[in-house]
């Protein structure tokens, strides 16, 4: 990539709308400290948790009965895809003229992102019902919920947001708040799943095998 | 992504296909580094403290692709601004988790 015309985080818009180019740097960089900050939240629950899920399990359920691999995985690869599907859309909206190929990218996305939040809500069910572990029984399982819950808080507030600029596509079309709107959703979006990274290594990957 | 709208010069005329080719080059990275660390939990190549690192290193070089190839930062002169605030946040979440986990595991083999 050419470095002159690249101001920001995730894809810039560039020559194919030079105003909206410009427009872009400023919030999309304000946007980028709020994600930072959404980082340290995230973090400190990932610090509370590996406390917690050695020394808080309190006689109840260790991290091993609620690792489901199968599931993991294919949670993990719901998000990934919806991902990429995104990264897809980002195209769309730079280079493509017409609202289609856009929606239907965000739309492809929107339902991956539907499936995980509605996979991880079986998975809460399953843990409720069957292995005995709600939330309140110990440290652990309290730390276990908050980040898992806050992670899939987060992608439902993305499907809300993604809904609502869905609604502006088709209400306003593509003017440049927009556009600009959809930029930072991507972001957004990208930084779940690199969270999701972290959940999937070390509640259920290292959980199955500690 | 060949065709390209009105007003892009000539030269700029592969950058569709380029920038494609990141998204696809970053799930494709992704994907393979998902199903490794996957894999070596499943067939149980791993276990115990030694299984943090592999595991920790695999989600480090997830983390780096993504946000190479999905957010595209880089160590471009232009980008330096987003790099600094990502590395002081690194900073920050290294002092406040290191110092968390250092502290309360000191705490518990005191009691």
């Amino acid at each position: 990539m050419s470095g002159a015309d690249t101001r920001h985080p995730g894809l810039n818009l560039g020559q194919t709308d030079a105003g909206g180019h410009d427009a872009a740097e400023e919030v999309v960089f304000g946007f980028w400290v709020f994600l930072m900050s959404d980082m340290v939240l995230f973090a400190i629950l990932f610090a509370t948790y590996a406390t917690m899920s050695t020394h808080g399990q309190a006689g109840g359920p260790a991290p091993l009965d609620l690792v489901d691999l199968g599931s993991a995985l294919a949670e993990t690869l719901l998000l990934l895809g919806s991902s990429f599907t995104f990264g897809m859309a980002s195209l769309a909206l730079k280079y493509r003229e017409g609202r289609t190929r856009l929606v239907a990218w965000l739309a492809l996305t929107f339902v991956l992102g539907a499936v995980f939040v509605g996979w991880e809500v079986h998975d809460v069910h399953v843990w409720i019902t069957q292995d005995d572990a709600p939330p309140q029984r110990s440290g652990f399982l309290s730390a276990h919920y908050l980040l898992t819950a806050t992670h899939g808080l987060h992608v439902a507030a993305g499907l809300l947001w993604m809904a609502v600029i869905a609604v502006q596509i088709g209400w306003f079309g593509l003017i440049r708040e927009v556009k600009l709107r959809l930029m930072r959703l991507a972001l957004f979006w990208h930084m779940l799943d690199i969270v999701w990274i972290g959940i999937f290594t070390f509640v259920f990957l290292y959980g199955a095998v500690r | 992504m060949t065709d390209r709208p009105e007003g892009i010069p000539e030269s700029e005329a592969d950058r569709p296909a380029r920038e494609f080719r990141r998204y696809v080059t970053g799930g494709v990275l992704s994907l393979a580094l998902t199903l490794a660390a996957f894999g070596a939990v499943a067939l149980r190549l791993v276990a115990g403290q030694g299984a943090l690192v592999v595991l920790g290193l695999l989600a480090l070089a997830q983390i780096v692709v993504q946000f190479r190839y999905f957010l595209h930062i880089d160590l471009q002169k232009s980008h330096r601004d987003d790099l600094q605030l990502i590395l002081f946040t690194a900073l920050i979440v290294g002092l406040m988790v290191g110092g968390t986990i250092w502290i309360l595991f000191d705490q518990h083999t005191r009691m």
